[in-house]
């Protein structure tokens, strides 16, 4: 067994994922835990009332909010939330770019495909044209 | 919010030319909603006092709803139930941010763990207890300071399609 092998951990401060319910694709912070199954949550920058959530509904980030004092109110939640510009280092990682990603592609519209289209192929054409002059080259 | 709520019950016995300002009895009662509320109160001051519904009233009913929704709270839960084979008191505790939602869980516990039903439960008292006079390890474990622990094995409840691509990992 490795010893550190979950890094992210379950603790007052740190920054959650809302999968399920009405605030789906939310971030929110933990304030306290309540018992093993859920935790007391709330994210007032990101629009998350404060209410108790279960483990199963969230996923945990790499975030923690640096010396978060358990069991704080919204208003601090908020002050340490946006001095730590959790936000920002959230919008930066890989996983909150391929949400994006997602959004932006179900928000296409068809004339946005085929101008997706249009430039996949220009993209194609130019790589295409590359790995035939490698291949002629090797044979 | 939840199935149970809690409800102030105050009644008396009718007034009569012997007694006419007979004395009021009031209860915290927890219930689903105000018509077994009602019926509760008067199950509990039949088992106290000389007094039956139609030889009383009903002075008010009022819901109590939770002070702090938004806290959490420890509490400890006295309750009395009839079990198969006799009568037995309880201690149970359970950690929860409102006195409706312990007295549910432990409803759920009750019944889960004994098969005691709703009316084989007697709740005797809902106390909010001081850390320090927590008595169940179960609940003291959440109690330590800067507690942590990581999600270990996280099950993929409901993909989306009947087949993946890549198997689905555990770990988070």
């Amino acid at each position: 067994m490795v010893k550190g092998a979950f890094k992210r951990l379950v603790e007052v401060g740190r920054v959650v994922f809302i999968n399920y319910g009405d605030d789906t694709g939310k971030l929110a912070v933990i304030v306290d835990i309540i018992d093993h199954n859920r935790a007391l949550v709330d994210g007032p920058t990101t629009g998350v009332a404060r209410h108790s959530h279960p483990f199963k509904r969230l996923t945990l980030t790499d975030h923690v909010i640096e010396k978060f004092p358990r069991g704080a109110g919204s208003s601090i939640v908020k002050k340490f939330f946006e001095n730590q510009k959790i936000l920002n280092k959230w919008h930066n990682t890989a996983w909150a770019k391929k949400l994006d990603n997602r959004k932006k592609r179900a928000a296409l519209t068809d004339f946005d495909r085929f101008k997706l289209l249009k430039l996949k192929k220009q993209r194609r054409y130019i790589l295409q044209k590359e790995v035939a002059v490698l291949k002629k080259a090797k044979a | 919010m939840g199935r149970l709520h809690e409800y102030q019950v105050v009644g008396r016995k009718l007034p009569s030319a012997k007694v006419p300002v007979p004395r009021l009895y009031r209860m915290r009662l927890f219930a689903p909603n105000e018509v077994v509320a009602k019926s509760r109160f008067w199950y509990f001051l039949k088992k106290l006092k000389k007094v039956k519904k139609a030889a009383g009233e009903l002075v008010s009913i009022n819901e109590i709803f939770e002070k702090r929704p938004l806290q959490i709270k420890n509490y400890g839960i006295w309750l009395r139930y009839d079990s198969r084979s006799g009568t037995h008191n309880m201690y149970k505790e359970y950690r929860e941010l409102t006195r409706t939602d312990a007295v549910e869980a432990c409803y759920q516990d009750m019944s889960s763990r004994h098969r005691a039903r709703f009316s084989s439960i007697q709740i005797i008292r809902v106390g909010e207890l001081k850390t320090a006079t927590v008595r169940r390890p179960y609940i003291k474990q959440l109690l330590t300071p800067a507690l942590k622990f990581p999600l270990p094995h996280r099950v993929a409840r409901g993909t989306k399609s009947t087949f993946l691509g890549k198997r689905p990992s555990t770990f988070y």
